[in-house]
Parts: structure tokens; sequence; C-alpha cells
């Protein structure tokens, strides 16, 4: 099996074995895959048809929908984590999305590309671009990433939803990086937050 | 095992009952034709029950014994196949009410020794699964691997599983719904009318002439036909063109009422050659236990009570199909998840419209294939 995405990892290394998850934006289903080996029982919602038939042909309990509008469909507190990796940032409504995360698991990962990651802000000031980066490699007419958020912004955002930040690991590339000036140096974000 | 005469294919067993129906009749006896394959393994826990749609049959993987052609499913079962006998115990029974061998109109009454025709009580699909349920008993099947069907078969899905949830280990319920919209109980309407309207069918009692209402069925089947396939299929396989005649074979038009476009060729032998293999009054009871199916009514309304966690499901429907379309399906995701119940559910993209889960739809299998294979090693 190929090496999970460095986030993905660290969410796989830090959920608990045995317990109820839900992916939402599961892709093919690689992170539940390892949870299921973690005897979780892992739950997945994916918006693309394909990646569903690759999740469901694994065997996993992966259903097509959207974030935006399906999340609303749980019960309250149903899973023990609720995860979402690499996707906020696409929703069309975050903060529903969050609030929704939140309503769903008792505790919640996301993961998210960081705009104000130093590359970036050199690309857009001193380029005046819209910047290309390994982590946000699609043109601005063609990303789906529409809701573009800093580290900082990120903290900010769950302060005022009164939701506390458990942990948090940076990344750069696929390498760790420290927390000292995070939102300048890390490349992408992930936090566990609970209620 | 293999001398065993309750298994194998073309079996017929008469069951004493009484089968208890939903609109207050008593059963008895409970005749039910059925197939099996491959063999029931020693801790029984490889049983498949598959569940046919409207006008299908037992014979999901034989060839039917009227029209010699092959089984119905052969893509979905046989050796190599995602339901194959060298892994699993497949049964498929024809449902109550059909009739090719199981209790329905045609059946002799034995009270007056003549056909039951409109006499036979009406039935749901409920009822079709306390039949089966009563086969399973005597096959010495407690508790099923899978039970696995679209669109009517589909609708039996769901009901085993909200049935009898301790004996479904996973359920496969494809282009279905949880119950008939007025869209579909409207195209049924108009097949039974279409029947009743047929002189010969004489209130149902056309058994003793042996001469069938067949003109009524046939337009039943062509109006229904219309709704197993897609706008886009239809333009693309005939489009309008016209049917080749002797001597001109881009046809013409006739300026009267012949099959002169190709669509219309196509739907007159679907209706004549379906006449040939189904009863119109089996057709009458078999839309209605169709129409009568609303899982959230049995539950209060509300379909997530209809199931437990018992049950692992698997659903899929088709974008082009639009008499259950997906939204139907999204339906029972939505009520699964409120029930907690392990679901996995895909949309796939085939022309072909609701009769896509019959024919070559690659993901399909591959889909169905992960899904019990993961059912099986848990």
């Amino acid at each position: 099996m190929s090496e999970l995405r460095p986030d993905l990892a660290i969410i796989a290394n830090h959920v608990g074995g045995g317990s109820r998850v839900l992916d939402v934006g599961c892709g093919d289903g690689e992170l539940m895959d390892v949870l299921r080996a973690k005897q979780c029982d892992a739950r997945g919602i994916e918006i693309d048809p394909a990646n569903v038939s690759l999740a469901v042909a694994r065997g996993l309990s992966v259903v097509q929908g959207d974030a935006d509008t399906d999340l609303v469909n749980y019960p309250d507190h149903a899973f023990d984590y609720a995860i979402l990796s690499q996707t906020l940032q696409t929703a069309r409504a975050p903060d529903q999305v969050l609030t929704e995360l939140m309503r769903i698991g008792r505790r919640a990962f996301v993961s998210f590309p960081n705009f104000a990651y130093w590359r970036v802000r050199l690309s857009l000031a001193w380029g005046g671009r819209m910047p290309m980066t390994a982590a946000l490699p699609v043109s601005w007419y063609a990303t789906q990433n529409i809701h573009q958020l800093t580290i900082d912004d990120f903290r900010a955002f769950v302060k005022e939803r009164g939701i506390t930040v458990e942990q948090a690991w940076f990344l750069t590339g696929t390498r760790r990086s420290g927390d000292a000036a995070a939102n300048l140096r890390a490349e992408h974000a992930v936090f566990l937050l609970r209620r | 095992m293999t001398d065993d005469s309750r298994f194998g294919l073309a079996r017929t067993v008469t069951l004493a009952g009484p089968l208890k129906l939903d609109g207050g009749a008593r059963l008895a006896p409970v005749e039910i034709a059925y197939e099996t394959y491959g063999a029931l393994n020693a801790d029984g826990s490889n049983a498949i029950l598959i569940c046919h749609a409207l006008t299908g049959d037992q014979h999901v993987a034989s060839t039917h014994p009227r029209t010699g052609k092959p089984g119905w499913w052969t893509r979905m079962v046989g050796v190599g196949r995602p339901i194959d006998p060298a892994r699993h115990f497949i049964i498929c029974a024809n449902v109550l009410g059909s009739c090719l061998g199981s209790s329905g109109p045609a059946t002799i009454d034995p009270k007056k020794e003549a056909p039951f025709a409109m006499r036979f009580p009406v039935i749901t699909i409920r009822d079709m699964v306390r039949a089966q349920a009563m086969l399973l008993d005597h096959l010495g099947v407690e508790r099923l691997s899978a039970v696995v069907g679209g669109s009517m078969g589909g609708m039996q899905v769901l009901q085993w599983a909200a049935t009898y949830p301790d004996r479904v280990r996973s359920a496969v319920a494809i282009a279905t719904a949880a119950r008939h919209s007025a869209q579909n109980i409207a195209f049924h309407e108009v097949g039974r009318q279409a029947i009743m309207a047929d002189p010969k069918w004489r209130g149902g009692d056309y058994y003793a002439d042996n001469d069938p209402p067949a003109a009524g069925l046939a337009v039943a089947r062509m109006a229904a036909h219309i709704t197993y396939l897609s706008e886009a299929g239809l333009t693309e396989k005939f489009g309008r063109r016209l049917q080749a005649r002797a001597g001109n074979k881009n046809g013409a038009k006739s300026f009267g009422f012949d099959a002169d476009f190709q669509i219309e060729s196509y739907l007159r032998h679907q209706g004549i050659s379906f006449v040939d293999r189904f009863d119109a009054n089996s057709y009458l009871y078999i839309t209605r236990a169709m129409d009568y199916f609303d899982l959230a009514e049995e539950h209060g309304g509300l379909l997530a009570s209809a199931f437990d966690k018992a049950t692992r499901f698997c659903l899929v429907s088709f974008d082009t199909d639009w008499l259950y379309p997906t939204a139907e399906s999204r339906a029972i995701v939505h009520a699964l998840n409120a029930a907690g119940a392990p679901v996995s559910f895909v949309e796939l993209s085939s022309p072909f419209g609701h009769d896509a889960f019959l024919l070559d739809v690659p993901e399909l299998n591959r889909v169905v294939d992960g899904f019990l294979r993961a059912g099986e090693n848990a």
C-alpha cells in the first residue's frame, strides 16, 4: 500500500483504535482503510462517484454525498471523530460544515492548506499572480478551493465559536514544522477540535 | 447435499402455511417455485437470496423454460461473478402472485378446483418476503449472508432488512425506492387499465378458454417498457429512424398506422413477446403490490424506524433512471444514516436508464463484489 498523505498519517495515528469515525470527503477511502485495520467503525462521504465506487469496492461504507448538504442527516454525537481533510476550503459554506462536524462528532480533525504560507505570500505579493504551489497546484479558474484560509484565520474562526483546539500539527511538504510562526512557515495544518 | 431434492434448478415446493397476508386473508397451501445454485456451507453462512423484479422469475442464471433465453442476471450471478455458486449458496424464488410456478392468480384454488383468477387475495411486498422466509425455513437457511435485488427486487431487499433484520447480514438494493411515487402508481394504473379494457380479460376468468387478454397485456408492457429506458438511450438506439421495408432498407412513411418508426416496431415486439411468458392477472397483482409499497408507512411514517444496525446496506442508483431516480436512493441512505446502519451508496453513470441494473455495467459488478466480500470477511 502506498504511504498515506502526511496529514492523513497524523490523523490515522491519533484516532483511537475501535472508534466510530466519519470521514467527510474520504476520497477513495485510503484513510478509512487504515482506520479499519485499527478496528474502527469507519464511514465515509465522498462527492466523486468514481472515488465512491473504488471505496465501496474496497468494502468500505462510503456514501456518495456532499458535505455542504448531507451532514444534516446524521444524528448528534453519532461519531467519536468526524474528519474533514483538505475539504473545508472546498465547501460552499465552510462555517456550516464545521458546525455540523462538531455536532456529529465528539471530536473533529480538520486539515487544510495554509494560504499564508510564505511561498504563497511571495507568489501573490511579488508575482502578483494567484499562487500555484505543491499544496495548491491548480489554476485559479479550475481550483476547487473556493474558500482559501490561513492558519490564523482558522484559529480565530474556532475561537469565535467556542470550539477548543486540543492539538495542532503543522507540515511543510511531507515534514513536520514547528509551532513557531506556523502561519508563515507551514504549508498545511491539521487541527484536532473538541466541542 | 446434492442428493437432497430441495436443492437445484426448477424446484417447486408446496408449504402447508397458512401464510397470513397483509390484506387479512390466509393463503394455504403456499406453492413456491425456486432454484438454488451452489451448496450451503457447514456453518450455513454463505446463503444469498436474489429477489427478482416485476416480470422476473426464479431463472436468475438458468435457461428460461418458455423463452429459451439465458438467465436474467447472468452478468451478476455465475462462476467468476460477484455472486458465485463456487462460493455462495444462491436462492432465487418466483414471487408470490407471479406465474412461473409460485402461488398466484393462475393457481388452482383448492376450494373451487379452478384457477383463483381475481379471487386470489391482493398481496404486498411484505407478503412476498414472508413467503420467501417460509422457503428459507424449508431449505434450512437461518440467516442470509446477503439479500440482493434490483427494482422491485430492491424493494424486497429493503423489506427483508426491515422485517427480518436478524436474518440478513448484508443487503444490496439496486435502482429502487422505499415507496412508490404518484408517478410510479400512475404508470402502473395505465398498464392495469389496458389489461382490464381488453374484452378478453373477462374479469380475469380467461384461463379455461386459454384465450388471455394478450393485446391489453402487450400495451401494458409497452407503456412500462418506456419507463425502463432513458430518453437519451432511446434517441441513440432509434432516434427518428424509420423501419426498413421490402425494397426500401431506409424505410418510408406509410401515411398510415403501421409501425413506421423503429421505436414503434421495437415496442410492439416487446409487447408481443412478453405475453408469451407472462400472465395478465399476475401483472395486475404484482403492480398492485408495488403500488402499496411504502416502507415508512409501516413504521409510523419514519423510514429510519424501519431499519436497525444489524444489517449493512449497499445502495446503487443510475443517473439516467427516471423510474426510481437517485433521490429515492438518497432518501433511503439518509434514513439509514439516521438509524446508524452501515451503508454504502453510489450513483453510477449509464445511458440505459432503469434497465441498467440488468445490463453490462462493470462498475456495478465491482461495487457489489467489494461490498459482499467485505461482509464475508468481517
